[in-house]
């Protein structure tokens, strides 16, 4: 990053100018954390008791026997509390937000599992929490919904525009502006003003540091390729980091295909020749956006997956092509799911189930004794009723008809 | 300099100036037309249209729906030049642009600086370039003589405020609070305290706006402040009695 916060081309802080003295503080603070090692410090003792780090790295037999090439090794973050990626960043968020003694935290989240790291978080260090999600989210993920009311956080539904993330993002925004001197914006990835793209990406880079030792621990050397799927961002950029010094290997990221490449109902954004690049929510990336530079309307079955923009840093490394980029489309993705499930009975969140598609289609061409690893960034009982759904499930949806009539009774 | 130059003259014969807000094609153009219309004849002396954005960040409640309502007609960035060029030909005011940076952007710098100008542009207000991210959009600025203005926040300290005084032109727009649009402000002792600091740190006009609703507003910033913004106000107007309410609003004002 440079001074201005740009990672080659891509960046920057386009803030209002009401927040600029908050950011003066917040790239101070981030700067003093970083330069210290006891920070770091703290950082990894609050994950490995407060959450499950080191999360495993697990061998999965079955599916590289089904395949028939490079053996697959699944990084395990849905085994972190709250059951996702999220809480790496969340947590040394909350750190720095302790150190700036602030005392209310707010946050935007797709899928939910953001929200839920923050209202944890919050709950943990005594914040206000108030969690910002698009309509259409809160009704496709209404079980974090729950449990994010049930751990003290307050949850706005957002009403306005595309009703999903890129809008829970505005709205988290016009908070802040609001309320700036006491209320610290934990965003939730590796996109927005700097210098919140590189400090998400830190407090990520703990999965890819993990991920290398394990590897060479069950493998004895550095895996031929390492798969993510792409949303904002954070959970590539938190296992690819570590990886990008290593020369063998392939970094690649799965965006959202949504109804496929062609059907203008995707959020593919840099595997697809449909996004330009453009400045919005804070930071200049490529967005999915029309001729006049408004956003366009995105879809995924995934809603941790269904935005406009993507991290600047992974723009930058696409430019010079150290990530490849490849999209699944909601129909794969559910095959990859259900794949996955029957063979080793682990159950990835819809949007992790991208990365476990991207890699399918490929890990059977490549030589036996190579290894790959599959970012878990979630896991995917979060997502029971939007998967229920997509499987048109007889006996599932007899259980909702059934408690929706118990309930209208009483 | 024009800009600041046009608002001195008016401020000879007026003791605070009144800029408004529109939302271009909210709810249409021929609407625009008609607020336009009654603003000037009611003694308006600067317009602000905003291109509409579908990610208004800076806005409340009322403009972001006057936002979306317009790009959800149809409005285009060039329906948007094309009506700036005929309401500039027909008034003797300055209008500004007001949009956020991806629309800039997105249409070429250079190119849009040139359109503006043509158009009869005299200034824009973009709240999420800061100078540190614009430092071609304020080169441009210069070349086509349109000015930029700055915007002062209460947070601002006096050290970015005399920053930011040195890219701006035309005037200073001073926010009132912490927030976004449309809300209420109080113009109490922390208030003036801030006004001052604004006056200390530019000897640019300062136009006051968020939150400026009433004649007792603009009152109270007389002698305080050169000029006052009444955004999402006229707005609501519009929405509850129609266009014709605005003229007799805008003469209550001062």
């Amino acid at each position: 990053m440079d001074q201005n916060g740009f990672f080659g081309n891509w960046g920057g802080a386009y803030i209002p100018e009401i927040l600029h003295q908050t950011f003066v503080e917040l790239k101070e603070e981030y700067t003093r954390c970083r330069k210290d090692p006891a920070f770091w410090q703290e950082y990894l003792t609050l994950m490995s008791t407060y959450s499950c780090r080191p999360t495993p790295l697990t061998y999965a037999e079955n599916l590289t026997h089904h395949f028939g090439g490079a053996k697959i090794y699944i990084k395990r973050e849905d085994l972190n509390h709250t059951g996702a990626h999220k809480a790496n960043n969340v947590m040394g968020q909350g750190l720095l937000v302790k150190r700036m003694g602030k005392k209310r935290v707010i946050a935007e989240t797709g899928a939910g599992q953001h929200g839920m790291a923050t209202a944890t978080m919050a709950a943990k260090f005594g914040l206000d929490c108030t969690i910002y999600m698009g309509e259409e989210d809160v009704l496709r993920q209404r079980p974090n919904v729950f449990w994010m009311e049930k751990m003290g956080a307050t949850v706005v539904t957002v009403k306005d525009g595309s009703r999903t993330l890129k809008d829970a993002i505005n709205e988290a925004f016009r908070d802040w502006v609001t309320n700036v001197d006491n209320t610290h914006y934990v965003f939730g990835t590796a996109c927005g003003p700097a210098p919140f793209p590189e400090m998400v990406a830190w407090f990520q880079s703990i999965i890819g540091i993990e991920a290398a030792k394990q590897i060479i621990q069950y493998h004895g050397k550095m895996p031929a390729r390492v798969y993510a799927c792409v949303g904002g961002g954070s959970n590539a950029m938190g296992i690819f980091k570590r990886f990008l010094d290593e020369s063998d290997v392939e970094l690649i990221g799965v965006e959202a295909g949504g109804h496929g490449a062609d059907s203008h109902a995707h959020a593919i954004r840099l595997s697809s020749p449909d996004a330009t690049p453009g400045v919005a929510q804070g930071y200049k990336t490529m967005f999915l956006q029309d001729e006049d530079g408004q956003m366009k309307h995105t879809h995924s079955v995934a809603a941790g997956l269904d935005y406009v923009g993507v991290s600047p840093i992974l723009s930058d490394l696409w430019d010079k092509k150290l990530v490849r980029f490849e999209s699944a489309t909601d129909t794969e993705v559910m095959q990859a799911l259900d794949l996955t499930m029957k063979q080793e009975g682990i159950i990835p969140a819809l949007e992790s189930s991208h990365a476990f598609a991207g890699a399918f289609k490929e890990v059977g061409k490549l030589a036996k004794d190579d290894a790959i690893i599959i970012n878990q960034s979630g896991r995917g009982d979060k997502d029971i009723f939007t998967i229920a759904h997509a499987f048109d499930d007889p006996s599932w949806k007899k259980f909702i008809i059934d408690r929706g009539k118990e309930y209208s009774n009483s | 300099m024009q800009l600041e130059q046009q608002l001195r003259d008016k401020l000879k014969d007026k003791d605070i100036l009144l800029m408004t807000h529109i939302v271009l094609g909210y709810p249409s153009l021929d609407v625009n037309r008609e607020v336009i219309k009654q603003m000037v004849e009611n003694g308006v002396d600067c317009i602000e249209m905003q291109i509409p954005f579908s990610e208004p960040m800076a806005d409340g409640p009322v403009i972001l729906k006057a936002n979306q309502t317009s790009l959800a007609a149809g409005t285009k960035v060039a329906d948007c030049f094309t009506f700036a060029a005929e309401i500039s030909e027909q008034y003797d005011i300055p209008f500004l642009f007001m949009t956020y940076y991806n629309i800039i952007f997105k249409y070429g710098e250079e190119d849009f600086f040139k359109r503006a100008k043509e158009s009869g542009i005299k200034g824009f207000i973009i709240p999420d370039l800061p100078p540190e991210m614009g430092k071609s959009f304020l080169t441009l600025a210069d070349k086509y003589q349109i000015s930029p203005i700055l915007i002062y926040t209460p947070t601002s300290t006096d050290e970015r405020m005399k920053e930011l005084a040195t890219y701006g032109d035309g005037f200073i727009y001073c926010v009132a609070r912490r927030g976004v649009t449309g809300k209420k402000s109080e113009f109490d002792q922390d208030f003036d305290g801030y006004l001052a600091r604004c006056r200390s740190a530019t000897k640019l006009p300062l136009a006051v706006g968020f939150g400026i609703q009433s004649k007792e507003d603009i009152q109270a910033l007389k002698g305080k402040a050169d000029m006052a913004v009444i955004g999402s106000r006229t707005i609501q107007l519009v929405e509850s009695e129609g266009a014709g309410a605005v003229g007799s609003f805008i003469a209550s004002l001062r």
